[in-house]
């Protein structure tokens, strides 16, 4: 068992998604940020996908109750084991009785914590991902527990990586969204020479932007949106849905972020900044 | 056969969105719902489906890269040769709703603004059977259609912050449940004791799109009761099969 000595700000266990109940209203959830994941899971050979914590802007304190083997990728979050500094994407052994814990946040919003065989428990709907009401708990709490296997010795092939780190990324791209006609010449001037800033208003479920593009007043149907669609307010506020958003929405969807976009998007924080370039 | 012209786009790299013409009628949604079935049974590894309204938004599940020609040519292909009707089992729905103020807390206020009496109200709201026109927003909430206009009134000037779970509201031309305690903005007049979701079942949302829902009227009492059989999991729900 990983044990929770503190929960830290907002920490959730997370895979890819629970697919297959969005006609029903349920999101897709899964991490926020994949590049980040994947790369953890690939330097301890689990699946792409295995269940991992995503660690939000302030991390917990964690005990491990049997050895392993770890890996932590995203967000810089100053961590340590057993108060000795550690780095990410790094396959790192740790014992029964060790703590791993964080300090300040350097850079990125989201910190993922990886174990080999990837953390175990039920899953709801298909996947581990916490989501109320789907999960019984939104997030962990003090002396909460999360099941792993141990693993008492492990040799892995690739022991680091050094790799182009998306942390501080300004641009991300975009598709146009199904409803992009509906936007202006000032409107696009706006959108594609801006540079927005992250409102105070972003989660998992969406991130709003703080400048406005200008007013419209066109409203569509109530339709689909995914991870990544860029919505337009009729007060001119964008509006990106992440991981958590809503299985459908009625604010017209005008641009749509690449996969590898959303990733970079999970690791703003409020005041960080971001653009927007067409593909 | 098939006369219904479809809009068929990509809808960034994973998905694509297929729309049908601009309205919200019950045989476009019949067609939408037929569409989905024969789609589903032909293609369920490859797609996730989630039809609103007057569209489906088509998601790709698979690792490979989507070829958004060969997802054209899929969807014109089954929409083209689907000629048979809807062979889902549909239902219409009998949802008990407690309107007692206790629940109703903006009951008595809204029947003034709509100029009602409250029995009136309540009789008007029990009275019509409502289609789902897709499931989405929030799980197991429902967009229902079918809201006479006398029943119809703006959502409140400032949303509450807490609504609670079971939470009967109209808003605009919306009727429907909160299927969670959540915020919200639409005029409460009434409770509904039976969760609409609950993900310990293996179906976590008994109700699916092209369904009808009828409200009934119950006492306190009577909702206090099927509260507690529904906390451990006992759903006595009326339904009717809608196609036989």
């Amino acid at each position: 068992m990983l044990k929770f000595l503190k929960s830290g700000f907002y920490t959730t266990l997370q895979d890819f998604g629970r697919f297959g109940y969005r006609n029903i209203g349920v999101p897709v959830s899964g991490v926020m940020d994949e590049v980040s994941v994947k790369k953890a899971n690939v330097l301890l050979e689990n699946r792409e996908e295995d269940a991992v914590l995503e660690i939000t802007m302030t991390g917990p304190t964690l005990l491990f109750e049997s050895p392993t083997y770890i890996c932590l990728s995203g967000a810089h979050m100053s961590p340590t084991l057993n108060n000795e500094p550690i780095e990410n994407y790094k396959v790192i052994k740790v014992e029964s009785g060790d703590i791993l814990s964080y300090g300040k946040l350097e850079s990125g919003f989201r910190a993922y914590l990886a174990v080999k065989g990837g953390f175990r428990g039920n899953r709801i709907l298909g996947s581990h991902s916490q989501y109320y009401p789907v999960t019984p708990k939104k997030c962990f709490k003090d002396a909460d527990e999360v099941p792993y296997s141990p693993i008492k010795h492990y040799e892995s092939i690739i022991s680091e990586l050094k790799l182009e780190d998306h942390l501080k990324k300004l641009n991300v791209d975009v598709f146009k969204g199904p409803e992009f006609s509906i936007l202006t010449d000032a409107h696009l001037e706006l959108l594609f020479s801006k540079v927005f800033t992250i409102s105070k208003e972003n989660n998992r479920m969406a991130y709003q932007l703080t400048e406005e593009i200008g007013t419209h007043s066109h409203s569509i149907v109530t339709s689909g949106t995914l991870p990544g669609t860029v919505q337009l307010t009729p007060a001119g506020r964008l509006i990106i849905l992440m991981k958590d958003g809503q299985t459908t929405g009625g604010y017209p969807r005008v641009l749509q972020l690449s996969d590898k976009s959303i990733s970079i998007l999970a690791q703003k924080k409020f005041g960080d900044m971001v653009s927007f370039k067409l593909v | 056969m098939k006369e219904v012209p479809l809009t068929i786009r990509p809808f960034g790299e994973k998905a694509v969105l297929v729309e049908w013409p601009n309205e919200v009628k019950e045989s476009i949604l019949n067609d939408i719902l037929a569409f989905v079935k024969a789609f589903t049974n032909e293609y369920q590894s490859e797609w996730e489906l989630v039809p609103a309204y007057n569209s489906v938004t088509m998601i790709w599940l698979s690792a490979v890269k989507l070829d958004f020609d060969y997802a054209k040519a899929q969807v014109l292909g089954i929409h083209k040769n689907n000629t048979q009707p809807i062979q889902n089992e549909r239902f219409l729905w009998k949802l008990p709703v407690c309107y007692d103020t206790e629940f109703g807390i903006d009951l008595l206020e809204t029947a003034e603004s709509l100029g009602l009496s409250e029995d009136e109200l309540i009789k008007q709201h029990t009275s019509q059977e409502y289609i789902v026109f897709g499931i989405g927003f929030l799980p197991g909430f429902m967009y229902l259609g079918g809201l006479p206009e006398t029943l119809q009134l703006a959502r409140r000037k400032a949303p509450r912050l807490h609504v609670e779970k079971g939470s009967v509201g109209l808003a605009g031309k919306q009727t429907g449940i909160y299927p969670q305690d959540s915020p919200g903005g639409w005029n409460i007049i009434g409770n509904c004791p039976i969760p609409v979701f609950d993900a310990s079942k293996e179906k976590p949302c008994f109700i699916s799109a092209g369904d009808k829902i009828q409200f009934q009227s119950i006492s306190k009492a009577e909702h206090d009761l099927r509260k507690i059989e529904s906390d451990i999991g006992i759903y006595n729900i009326e339904k009717t099969p809608l196609d036989a």
